[in-house]
């Protein structure tokens, strides 16, 4: 047997044995038989392995027809399982929520906007629309604010570095594990005993009345919005960071010798120069904390008047089971997403690569 | 005159950056605190840390102690008394296996889309086909799209074909939500790798396959290493997915966030516990995090200066 016709038998097992192992992995783990480190390192293996198996079948198949035929499959090969997977994950589900969102509670009958109605009269979902639109107010002004700041001063301090390795640690660490860290912050006693809370200590230390920063409504949204703030701000700093290095330090002298302030530099030079960095970062942290969900639900569960549409989502979804006003609370995120798909889109559009 | 001038003026820059330097700090103290206002007291007993403030710590240096993060790792101790009236002591649910079920959930969440992505980008960028526009469009458009208008469809199909509540729902979840940031981020890097390598390893016969394994993967590791690690943070960090996938499993296969909620919820007093808990949560992605800083800003700047 030559090279060529072994070359040629090459489809025969391997495509067999790409079905057997892919399909083999997946029943295994979906029986979830094995411990859990085993079951682990067996998915990192088989993950690996079956991808690119899959790649390599796939093209083996595709080898067997003629150049010509070969030259058009090949893109369909390498792109078809991403978009495969994103079309089950993201885009069919986007349709059927749609769907769902016109549906009763199990989604069964169609009730028309009747879940919609509920989204914008129910007092619950009033508050959240309300606390949602102060997340995105105070959360972005805020991070982006702060970030600037951090920015301008690590720029020109002597500890340029740690000081935003500092800043930006938050980011690292989970929305979940932020909480908390400031619900120790926030920690209230009443007055007379020792506070352990880092802000009530201060205030009594002074002389004041404890406050309980969590319990009371509407500030406690406030709060919570610090920890948001506390985590989005490193991420400000590091990409103004990066835009003020561009900024021509050439026109920054010029301005210098002419007299002018640092105060009026930064307005008239700097800011103007990073405007699309302030726009790109604004417009993350807008998305971040539209959807932010965790903070609110670690801390206060929505209760005292902190209610957001995707905590509201979610107790609708899964706390009362309630599919529809479920799906239409994340119709109304996903509008309230719709500006920048389409900006991105049409910033797509001119890029010269297509 | 000149020197003694430019003198005067190095003199009052090097001041400002002095002022400048100290306003940074200040600014890094607030931002650090509340960090190590927990560190300091996961390290504490239970009685100082409800009867003094953390900054105090240091009056009682005998108050320092390890077993937080005992009781933590390895179930906290109850004390019930059995049939005779003697003391049982039970242990609780454990952060160590929340530890081991994160890594579970975590590592091949990072690693499946990974060649994915990186074949889906090496399509779009280098070859030519009817569809790719429109296709690539649509990633793009997906980019944004918020992942709650997937839990209930996903969670349905699920149901139906028996991965609610498996490993390997969650990680094909991560997968299907983290592939349009991967793809987005791999063409960025892919398209700018020069072309002439291609047409100089079809010119030797190579097929796309040979291509993309042997040349495109080994030249993109600085564009994948950026995406595992931001993917590690975000599947690591993640409570939302998690909760909705893993919320038919069994307690061992909590993550770390679920378990730290349901911490924080059931023991919202227990501070000395809770801030040890938080701590062995947080350390993985520090690690993670401080080690490979640079490849973390990398994906992140990718993944959201878009366009």
């Amino acid at each position: 047997m030559n090279a060529a016709t072994s070359e040629k038998l090459k489809p025969l097992y391997i495509i067999p044995l790409t079905f057997v192992i892919m399909a083999g992995g997946f029943t295994l783990l979906r029986e979830g038989i094995m411990n859990q480190v085993l079951t682990t390192l067996f998915a990192v293996v088989w993950g690996t392995a079956s991808v690119l198996l899959l790649f390599y079948s796939l093209n083996l198949l595709a080898q067997l027809l003629k150049t010509k035929q070969y030259n058009a499959v090949i893109p369909y090969i390498f792109i078809g399982p991403a978009v495969l997977i994103m079309g089950w994950y993201l885009l069919i589900p986007t349709i059927r929520s749609l769907i769902l969102s016109f549906m009763d509670k199990k989604g069964v009958h169609f009730v028309a906007f009747e879940n919609y109605k509920y989204v914008f009269t129910d007092p619950t979902m009033l508050t959240a629309l309300r606390n949602t639109f102060i997340w995105l107010f105070f959360g972005t002004v805020f991070s982006v604010l702060f970030g600037l700041i951090a920015a301008v001063l690590a720029d020109r301090s002597n500890i340029e570095k740690f000081g935003k390795t500092l800043i930006f640690l938050p980011m690292a660490i989970s929305l979940v594990g932020a909480g908390v860290i400031w619900k120790f912050i926030y920690a209230y006693r009443p007055a007379g005993d020792t506070q352990i809370g880092l802000l009530n200590a201060v205030i009594t230390a002074c002389g004041g009345k404890p406050h309980n920063w969590l319990g009371t409504a509407p500030a406690n949204n406030l709060f919570l919005i610090a920890i948001f703030i506390w985590l989005q701000t490193g991420f400000a700093l590091v990409v103004f960071s990066a835009a003020l290095k561009a900024v021509s330090s050439e026109m920054i002298e010029a301005a210098r010798i002419d007299g002018a302030g640092e105060f009026r530099i930064l307005i008239n030079i700097i800011i103007p120069d990073i405007a699309g960095s302030i726009v790109t970062v604004s417009t993350t942290i807008l998305l971040a904390a539209l959807k932010c969900f965790d903070i609110v639900f670690s801390m206060t569960n929505g209760l005292y008047g902190t209610e957001v549409l995707a905590s509201q989502q979610y107790k609708q979804m899964f706390k009362f089971l309630h599919y529809g006003r479920g799906s239409a609370i994340a119709i109304v995120i996903l509008l309230a997403v719709s500006p920048v798909i389409w900006y991105n889109l049409k910033e797509f559009s001119k890029k010269e690569v297509f | 005159m000149n020197t003694r001038i430019s003198k005067t003026q190095q003199s009052k820059e090097a001041l400002s950056r002095r002022i400048i330097t100290v306003a940074l700090i200040l600014l890094c103290i607030v931002w650090t605190l509340p960090t190590i206002g927990i560190l300091v007291t996961s390290f504490r007993t239970k009685d100082v840390v409800s009867s003094s403030g953390w900054w105090q710590a240091f009056k009682t240096p005998k108050a320092f102690t390890l077993d937080n993060y005992g009781q933590v790792l390895f179930g906290q101790r109850y004390t019930v008394s059995g049939k005779n009236g003697q003391a049982i002591v039970t242990r609780g649910a454990t952060m160590l296996s929340a530890f081991l079920s994160s890594i579970t959930v975590t590592l091949p969440s990072v690693i499946i889309p990974i060649f994915i992505a990186a074949a889906a980008a090496y399509g779009f960028a280098w070859l030519n086909f009817p569809g790719r526009k429109i296709l690539f469009a649509m990633i793009i458009a997906l980019l944004v799209v918020p992942l709650q208008i997937s839990l209930i469809p996903i969670l349905r199909d699920y149901q139906k074909i028996g991965l609610n509540g498996t490993y390997l729902g969650i990680w094909l979840a991560h997968t299907g939500f983290g592939l349009p940031l991967a793809t987005y981020i791999l063409f960025n890097y892919i398209s700018t790798l020069p072309r002439s390598i291609l047409e100089s390893a079809f010119i030797d016969g190579s097929s796309h396959f040979d291509c993309f394994f042997k040349l495109i993967v080994p030249l993109s590791v600085p564009a994948l290493a950026s995406f595992a690690i931001f993917q590690f943070i975000w599947v690591w960090n993640d409570l939302l997915v998690a909760l909705v996938f893993l919320s038919g499993a069994a307690q061992k296969m909590e993550v770390v966030t679920v378990r730290l909620m349901n911490m924080a919820g059931t023991r919202g007093t227990d501070w000395h516990l809770l801030t040890a808990g938080a701590f062995v949560s947080m350390i993985l992605p520090l690690i993670v995090f401080l080690s490979l800083q640079r490849y973390f800003v990398r994906g992140l700047l990718a993944g959201s200066v878009k366009g």
